[in-house]
């Protein structure tokens, strides 16, 4: 019985070891790499984590095009912990990069770290996610996606297809998590855009929780409730893929007798637009390592940009979604 | 009418009706079911649907609690049990041949089982806590979850995998019927055995059931087991049910909805005396109660409220305290509460397990 219990202490300790030295990694306060004096720009970039596919497409992006660009990337992985990436930054500074770059776990309390990094001489990007702070100069730019403007182009398609046709459209909606920014942007832009026209009503709204188990379920629901449905607007691809399955339950066919539009462009959503289920999709792209390069080589040539950047995102509508399933990459 | 309001059921078929009722007012025809593609079809046939998977889980919960434990891994177990299963699915070369999708559901149903005795032996041998000791897996099974589909959803398209969770037998959810067929075994086993009496027994005081002859340590490891098991089946029909794994979200919070089936149902956390019909009744209060939110169209922001209120009219009408205050001299008149729908009876004396 001791034995067994030492061993398990033994085995504990041995872990704590481990995920120490994986923090310590991802410090990034290597000496060897500091320093631009070969004149290569050298980024240091402190991501939040790898939690979802996006995320880890985000990564792969960031690094690749680093390389392509020649640009020294330090590259740390927070975990999901604001402490790490605090410490990250830091060591950026005391490596005395040239660029920083971020992308922030939170988006509160990062005033005292950017104040550093602001006194080293160092500029610092934002990607994907703001900062909460009211003082602008502490950042130069914030490269990410507008949710807004993703709910008005998914509501723009829609206008488009029934332009000139005057009869009632019924809207389903599956929104996000209640509370997460891109579910109440893509609401707030879907719902604005067509606020302006009466034919269209979104007669039922729930949260799917961005999730294809809850999609579905709540799409099982609307259909038992509402006998009329035109149009699914998701405010996510996983919900959209769930909701498929539940149309298809309920004897309709998706695409066809219900319209679907979804957000995001993972691949699973192409292949269902291949396949007809999904109608359009709205692209939020996480590849924004090429656009970020090139922000960082304009900064330390000292070219002025603007404070707030989109990344490049698309449409995609059945008939392109063939030609761009095979270079889908996340 | 006394003894029928002194049934331990009674609350809470009391408030499934009226959850029904209120959709009925909403939408008349909520009970309608027709014949779809050959199978029924309707509102009901949902709510058992997509409330077999919670069941099932609050099967095992209610037996873990028996003995005065607890599992909070499920919901971990059953990201798990989808992630082994759709990876092996994933990997076969023909997806709908019945023998790889049957060595993906024993795969994922033996590792399902693996994290159940681990609970188990941590909380019968080591001695660890219950609520610690399943605390571990609760954090760790996401991690291993990810791990097993490098931090992706796997897709996969499989017919007789699609089965499990969205498939049909004799016009019913085949779901529904496989978790149905688990509850009736458990039940049988428990009461026509003297297993159920032995979990009780364990449940009221482990320290001297072991005094009296029970072998609690193996009753309580038998029991996680159970749980992590049924946890693993409720897995495979949520991952069937969509054709993907997703090890971030699938089973989320199920632990919670399972602890408050268990509750509703009138099995009380500090152990010895279970209901298993109870315990159905409190996983179809759970899910009706998510099906009304969307009938009735409560708006998301307030969905966690409306849900909420519900359940503390529920956990008051249990109380029998509650119930003499409320209702006065016009509720059954009784001596103390020492039977019926009692949840926490001071006869259970805890011993740590």
């Amino acid at each position: 019985m001791h034995v067994s219990r030492r061993k398990i202490f033994a085995v504990v300790a041995a872990a704590g070891l481990v995920t120490s030295g994986l923090a310590a990694c991802g410090d990034g306060t290597k000496d060897d790499a500091a320093g631009g004096d070969d004149g290569k720009i050298v980024l240091g970039f402190a991501q939040v984590g790898a939690e979802s596919g996006w995320r880890t497409a985000n990564t792969k992006s960031i690094q690749d095009s680093a390389k392509a660009a020649g640009i020294e990337l330090q590259f740390s992985d927070a975990q999901q912990k604001q402490e790490n990436q605090i410490k990250a930054i830091r060591g950026y500074i005391q490596q005395k990069v040239d660029v920083i770059a971020f992308s922030p776990v939170v988006n509160t309390g990062w005033d005292p770290v950017l104040k550093e990094a602001k006194a080293a001489g160092i500029p610092v990007i934002l990607t994907d996610r703001a900062v909460d702070s009211t003082d602008t100069s502490l950042y130069v730019t914030f490269i990410g996606s507008d949710f807004i403007v993703e709910g008005q182009r998914a509501a723009d398609w829609l206008l488009k297809q029934y332009e000139g046709k005057n009869e009632q459209v019924n809207i389903v909606e599956l929104q996000g998590s209640p509370g997460a920014a891109p579910a109440i942007d893509r609401k707030k832009g879907f719902g604005d855009a067509i606020a302006a026209n009466p034919n269209f009503k979104i007669i039922a709204s729930q949260t799917g929780e961005f999730t294809r188990a809850k999609g579905k379920e709540v799409m099982t629901a609307f259909l038992q409730s509402n006998p009329d449905i035109d149009v699914l607007y998701a405010h996510n691809d996983d919900m959209a893929l769930g909701a498929i399955q539940a149309i298809e339950e309920a004897g309709k066919k998706p695409g066809v007798d219900i319209k679907i539009i979804s957000i995001d462009g993972v691949k699973d959503a192409f292949q269902a637009m291949v396949d007809g289920k999904i109608n359009v999709v709205v692209e939020c792209n996480p590849l924004l390592g090429p656009q970020l390069m090139e922000l960082v080589q304009k900064v330390t040539k000292g070219e002025t940009i603007e404070k707030r950047i989109l990344t490049e995102e698309g449409v995609f509508t059945q008939d392109q979604a063939a030609a761009a399933l095979p270079t889908r990459e996340y | 009418m006394i003894t029928l309001t002194r049934h331990r059921l009674f609350w809470p078929v009391v408030v499934l009706v009226v959850l029904l009722l209120g959709n009925l007012l909403e939408k008349p025809d909520f009970f309608a079911i027709r014949i779809q593609d050959g199978h029924l079809y309707g509102s009901v046939i949902d709510i058992l649907r997509f409330g077999a998977p919670l069941m099932l889980v609050a099967l095992g919960m209610t037996l873990v609690i028996a003995t005065g434990g607890i599992d909070l891994s499920v919901g971990s177990v059953v990201a798990i049990a989808g992630a082994v299963a759709c990876l092996h699915i994933s990997k076969q070369p023909d997806q709908n041949a019945i023998g790889g999708v049957l060595i993906a559901v024993v795969m994922a149903l033996g590792a399902a089982l693996l994290f159940g005795a681990f609970n188990g032996i941590m909380v019968s041998r080591i001695g660890i806590q219950p609520i610690i000791a399943t605390l571990i897996l609760m954090v760790a099974g996401r991690g291993i979850a990810q791990l097993i589909m490098d931090g992706q959803i796997i897709t996969i398209n499989s017919t007789p995998y699609k089965w499990i969770g969205a498939g049909w037998l004799f016009t019913l959810p085949a779901a529904v019927l496989i978790a149905l067929a688990m509850i009736a075994v458990t039940a049988l086993i428990m009461r026509r055995s003297a297993l159920g009496l032995l979990l009780e027994s364990v449940g009221g005081n482990a320290e001297a059931s072991r005094l009296v002859g029970i072998q609690s340590r193996s009753l309580v490891l038998l029991v996680y087991a159970i749980c992590g098991l049924c946890a693993g089946l409720a897995g495979l029909m949520i991952s069937s049910n969509v054709s993907s794994a997703d090890g971030n979200n699938a089973g989320l919070l199920i632990e919670l909805d399972a602890i408050l089936a268990v509750v509703i149902g009138g099995t009380a956390l500090t152990g010895g005396r279970f209901s298993i019909g109870g315990t159905v009744i409190g996983a179809l209060v759970i899910q009706t109660l998510s099906t009304t939110v969307y009938t009735l169209g409560v708006p998301p922001e307030t969905t966690l409220i409306f849900k909420a209120v519900v359940v503390t009219i529920v956990c008051l009408l249990q109380s029998p305290a509650f119930r003499r205050k409320v209702f006065g001299r016009w509720g059954p008149r009784r001596t103390p509460p020492a039977s019926g729908s009692a949840p926490s009876e001071p006869t259970n004396v805890k011993v740590p397990a």
